[in-house]
């Protein structure tokens, strides 16, 4: 068997572990063995695949394993991975790692929430781990269904409702992204769902007919771009974010957003070329919107959990806006910023949570004062502030400058413009970020119950100093990674330029 | 040159060290006590100020290049973050204005660490307070030994953090709260012109590096520099390049508080008076300065006639800041806007340079600015921290900030006494100390630029030497404030505190005859620096004058004529009290602007509107089904009903 697949393997042990628990302490045995052991084996896969790529420079994806799942449909159950795919393995260990710890003390129905947080995290390292369409699709799914239940049952606030309206925009994305799949199948031929086999046969994704492939781009980038908060598809990350239970925001936020951008990259720009370089321009608004608009109206939000959703929708939105710029160095940013969005924005969560936890609310109006009464947690929040609005040496200014000087590669007042518009959000950014750290960390506490309040509990200690190390860690020694995801970006960026250039789009009125 | 790496290393240790221990994770109580944080810090700033002593002794001594010039030395450059075709490098560069930057820096630092160990005593958070000193130490001499303009921008943004931090070390005042966000926002404002200013450059010059200052001995194993590669198309769209150095220059506006980003400067004296003198006086404050003077191989080359904007932003500032100063009544706030009107001299200095004739683009005459900016920035910075760290005894002495509550301090305090007057005599131009020979070359080139410019420079140098000496008077002369006195008295600091003071208003009395030509200058050889007996006597005797005239005005226990000037104008008193209401204008714009007009709109706008379209597909697609549920009804007579009229209707398409 092929290692890849022990990531799958290990949720569904995990699971099974989980089933047979009598009580609160097996669980949590459960929890810390299966993530440490998929973090270890992470951490094992960046080794192994360093080696193995020094030795095997040419091949896109390695480890492949290929197992015929479903012949008539051509569906097959395909493994491999690229730099891409296991710096995102990496990350979304990290996450479930940290994430159990986030949620040692949740009660009640401990062990069914583990249950379906063990589920979530098996599609979303089913999903990295895959090369094949239909695999991949079924992992997606797999990872959005629990959120209903999670956000439903152990949520807070108006639960019901944002678990609803989170679920139902994401199955609209999950249609279109079904006609987007199916019809990148039809249109390469209908002999494969093999991804590579699709980019790598004869006439390579071009194969595809160019009027066919206008009606597929969209479908796909809109499909995966609803997970990754494309304006004017974003309302449901604000209402879920703020409901759901800590651990399930940083899993959302912090991995299966990033579903959402690596979809677009994967699947949409790579097998979809030629509408790539016609459409992206639509998109490239789009996102310019969301980067902007997102800052801008996390200026206002009272609610802690809203102002770093709105934050997730700009910070996101820069992802798929580098995407959209499809060079090199841009989409290596892009990836770069998932990885570093992924981080923050759960230390973020998790520190909401925290403080939630004992102050029982999160309006920043009633909040006053907690550097006094729980500096661990303020000074970590200040340090995911700092990192949030860019500050060298932690993760969040290599990859916006990655982005910024990858989108300044495209020639052209319109692309220069929209990268202009872009760096304007390093500015709102320190706007809402500062405004929050003065309001609810500076000042002298007003509400004299908080006074009595506790700092971190070793367990979230540990899980906040364990993603500040690796936000730091990615912000001080950037190169390792942004070199093993150069190699994963340049068949994408090699097949986008082979059917053109951004330059050659008809339908951009701003060329 | 080695060891030119553990200038950079040992302040970031000292600030781990300090900044760990700080947050106690181990929950086990106070384990260091103040003392060792101190300690550490400061040993560690003491060992940083030698190596920087003998890092200049070595550069400045090692033997000239045969043209005349000092070699550029890079003893570390790699590759940190590969971007595309260029790359984001990581190293240090030593040449002669980052050698000057590093004793500057080091000096200064180093005082402060001492001087905080008496201010600061017995203060909460005092570990905290000498791991940020760490920290900008660290980030300040990584900004001045950057290697490419990519890695300044990421020393320049770690600065204005630790800035941030350390303006917001009070952190319960509301004050301190609202100048810390102040000053990290309008820098940030500034600095995205910068960042956009960066990709420009990098984008048509094929290169961050600042590769373009001449011959460079690189260490072996150093990442190579990719030259600064302008095509001659990019040359000859003549605007490219220029628009590149003016976006950084505002980005150097903003850090060095020009006209109209300086607002943030004043607010920032909330911060602790030590941190004052290092961060808002003598060191980051010029860093805009020293972008310009690094890019400035390029500015001459490439955008010779927009340097004229960089003067009269300088101009304007100069003037503005010094009409400001005349009229507050907050001590610091005095020497802030008195640091903001010496930075814009330094500004000044530097547009005021032209390109040389013939073969030579740069050549030491018609650029003398660029050296006299440089010596500005070294004396100004000895006698404004002392000038801050004298304010800081003050403060100390009658714990408050206002001139009202002073008077009379000579008798109490008199090394603070002395070395202040000797610091306001530094800044007045007053022949033989060190702000005189700096001031007498930017207006000998100011003159050479434009008559007006020198002009306009002296009636500023004159209002410099006024505004100082109504602080000097108004602090150490005039009446007793005796009610608050006979509370408390006033006494002289401790040595740790005195000692800078004396140390810096020694260098500010000898500083002014080192001969600065020889080590820093335009071209990088020799220079010279002749004394242009014209303007040196005119300044000096208008510096004079303005000291005579202050002592007339400001000297007395009474001071009739001052109070008469304010009532014979009293609209321009209170407008220049206010700061001629730019705070307010600031205000409006953030407040009612942005965020009334723009966030609070689009924040309605995604609820209201896009969020609401949703739940209006989602009303819709309920409200059918509640329609259509009507035809469920679980009634057999309904669904007899149904099945007939569906038989019939079978029917009838049959039948026709």
């Amino acid at each position: 068997m092929n290692f890849l697949s022990i990531f799958v393997l290990i949720p569904l042990l995990m699971l099974l572990g989980l089933w047979a628990a009598r009580n609160l302490n097996q669980v949590r045995g459960v929890m810390v063995t299966g993530s440490t052991a998929l973090l270890a084996l992470s951490v094992y896969l960046v080794f192994a695949f360093l080696d193995a790529r020094s030795l095997d420079p040419q091949s896109e994806m390695l480890f492949v394993k290929s197992i015929e799942w479903f012949p008539p449909l051509h569906i097959t159950y395909t493994v491999g991975v690229d730099g891409i795919s296991v710096a995102m393995l990496l990350l979304s260990a990290v996450i479930v790692f940290t994430g159990t710890f986030a949620s040692w003390q949740l009660r009640p129905l401990t062990k069914e929430y583990f249950l379906w947080f063990t589920l979530l995290s098996m599609g979303v390292f089913g999903f990295f781990i895959t090369i094949d369409m239909f695999a991949m699709f079924m992992f997606y799914e797999i990872a959005l269904i629990p959120m209903y239940l999670l956000i439903g049952v152990w949520g807070s606030g108006r639960k019901e409702y944002s678990a609803m309206k989170l679920t139902l925009m994401l199955m609209g994305g999950s249609a279109f992204l079904m006609c987007g799949i199916f019809g990148i199948f039809y249109g390469a031929g209908g002999q494969t769902m093999n991804i590579i086999d699709i980019a790598n046969q004869t006439g390579g994704a071009h194969a595809i007919d160019g009027n066919w492939q206008m009606l597929w781009f969209p479908m796909t980038f809109v499909g995966f771009g609803i997970l990754g908060a494309l304006f004017p598809f974003h309302t449901w990350s604000p209402d879920g974010h703020a409901s759901a239970p800590t651990a399930v925001s940083m899993l959302h936020a912090g991995v299966l957003m990033k579903l959402g951008g690596y979809g677009c990259f994967r699947i949409a720009m790579y097998l979809l070329p030629e509408a790539a370089n016609e459409l992206s321009w639509i998109f490239l608004i789009l996102t310019g919107i969301s980067v902007v608009y997102g800052a801008f109206s996390a200026c206002v939000q009272t609610d802690l959990k809203y102002i770093n959703a709105y934050s997730s929708v700009s910070h996101c939105g820069l992802v798929l806006f580098a995407i959209c710029m499809a060079t090199e160095t841009a989409s290596v940013g892009a990836i770069l910023q998932m990885l570093s969005h992924g981080l923050m924005t759960a230390l973020f969560f998790a520190l909401i949570g925290f403080i939630y936890g004992r102050t029982h609310t999160r309006d920043i109006r009633e909040l006053a004062g907690l550097m006094k009464i729980m500096p661990f947690l303020a000074v970590c929040y200040v340090i995911a502030g700092l990192a949030n609005l860019g500050l060298p040496g932690l993760s969040g200014f290599v990859a916006e400058m990655t982005i910024f000087v990858g989108s300044f590669e495209n020639p052209g007042t319109f692309y220069t413009a929209m990268t202009v518009i872009a760096c304007t959000s390093i500015v709102i950014t320190a706007v809402y970020i500062l405004r929050l750290v003065g309001k609810i960390l500076y000042g002298t506490p007003t509400n004299p119950h908080h006074l009595q309040l506790t700092d971190a509990t070793w367990d979230e200690r540990f899980s906040v100093i364990c993603l500040i190390l690796a936000v730091a860690g990615l912000g001080l020694a950037p190169f390792w990674v942004s070199d093993m995801i150069q190699t994963g970006v340049h068949p994408v960026i090699e097949q986008l330029q082979a059917a053109g250039s951004l330059f050659d789009s008809h339908s951009n009125p701003f060329l | 040159m080695e060891h030119t790496i553990f200038i950079l290393l040992l302040p970031l240790f000292s600030f781990l060290l300090i900044g760990v221990i700080d947050m106690d994770i181990t929950k086990t109580g106070k384990v260091w006590s103040h003392k060792a944080a101190g300690l550490i810090g400061t040993s560690s700033l003491a060992v940083v100020t030698l190596l920087s002593y003998l890092t200049a002794y070595e550069y400045f001594t090692a033997e000239r290049l045969t043209d005349g010039t000092f070699a550029t030395i890079v003893p570390y450059n790699f590759t940190w973050l590969p971007l595309g075709t260029l790359h984001f490098d990581l190293g240090i560069l030593l040449d002669p204005i980052s050698v000057m930057m590093l004793v500057v820096i080091s000096t200064v630092s180093l005082m402060v660490h001492l001087y905080s160990f008496g201010y600061m005593n017995g203060e909460k958070g005092f570990q905290r307070y000498y791991a940020f000193l760490s920290l900008f130490t660290m980030s300040m001499l990584g900004l001045v030994l950057a290697t490419n303009i990519f890695q300044m921008y990421l020393f320049w943004e770690l600065v204005g953090v630790s800035s941030y931090l350390l303006i917001g070390f009070y952190y319960t005042s509301p004050a301190a709260i609202a100048a810390s966000k102040k000053a990290f926002i309008v820098t940030r404002f500034a600095d995205m012109f910068f960042l956009v200013g960066i990709l420009i450059f990098g984008y048509f010059a094929e290169s961050f590096s600042f590769s373009f200052s001449g011959t460079i001995q690189l260490a072996e194993g150093a990442a190579a520099f990719q030259t600064v590669n302008i095509s001659k198309e990019v040359a000859a769209a003549g605007f490219l390049i220029p628009t590149a150095l003016v976006l950084m220059f505002i980005g150097g506006a903003g850090k060095s508080a020009m006209f109209p980003l300086h607002i943030w400067l004043p607010d920032a004296m909330e911060g602790p008076t030590p941190v004052s003198a290092l961060i808002h006086a003598a060191t980051m404050v010029v860093a805009g300065v020293f972008q310009i003077a690094r890019m400035f191989p390029m500015w001459m080359e490439y955008a010779p006639d927009s340097l004229s904007i960089v003067v009269w932003v300088g101009a304007l500032t100069a003037f503005y800041a010094a009409a400001v100063a005349c009229v507050q009544t907050d001590i610091k706030r005095v020497l802030a806007f008195s640091t903001i009107s010496q930075i814009a001299f330094m500004m000044v200095a530097l547009g005021a340079c032209l390109p040389g004739h013939g073969d030579h683009l740069i050549d030491n005459h018609s650029s003398l600015g660029y050296m006299a900016s440089m010596f500005h920035l070294f004396t100004h910075a000895m006698f404004k921290a002392c000038l801050f760290l004298g304010a800081g005894c003050i403060i100390h002495a009658v714990h408050s900030n206002e001139m009202s509550d002073m008077g009379g301090l000579r008798k109490y305090m008199p090394i603070t006494h002395a070395t202040f007057l000797i610091s306001c005599l530094a800044i007045a131009g007053i022949p033989g100390l060190s702000g005189f020979f700096s001031k007498d070359e930017i207006i000998t080139a100011c003159f050479a630029y434009s008559p007006l410019l020198g002009w306009w420079m002296t009636v500023v140098a004159a209002m410099t030497a006024f505004y100082m000496f109504r602080l000097y008077y108004g602090i150490f002369w005039g009446k007793d404030n005796s009610e608050a006195y006979a509370h408390h008295t006033p006494h002289e600091a401790s040595w740790t505190m005195t000692v800078p003071l004396i140390v810096l208003s020694l260098i500010t009395i000898v500083g002014g005859w080192i001969p600065f030509g020889h080590l820093v200058s335009a071209t990088g050889q020799a220079y010279d620096i002749h004394l242009n007996t014209q303007v040196a006597v005119t300044s000096s005797v208008i510096a004079i004058v303005a000291i005579g005239l202050a002592t007339w005005i400001f000297a007395g226990k009474q001071q009739p004529i001052a109070q008469k000037m304010y009532a014979a104008a009293p609209r321009l008193h209170r407008w220049a009290y206010k700061r001629f209401y730019l705070d307010e204008v600031y205000q409006f714009v953030t407040h009612r602007i942005i965020f009334r007009r723009i966030s609070s709109p689009i924040a309605r706008f995604d609820r209201r509107v896009i969020d609401g379209f949703f739940d209006f597909l989602a009303w819709g697609t309920h409200r059918t089904a509640a329609l259509i549920r009507n035809f469920q009804s679980g009634n057999v007579q309904h669904y007899a009903f149904a099945f007939l009229l569906g038989a019939l209707l079978l029917l009838l398409l049959m039948i026709f």
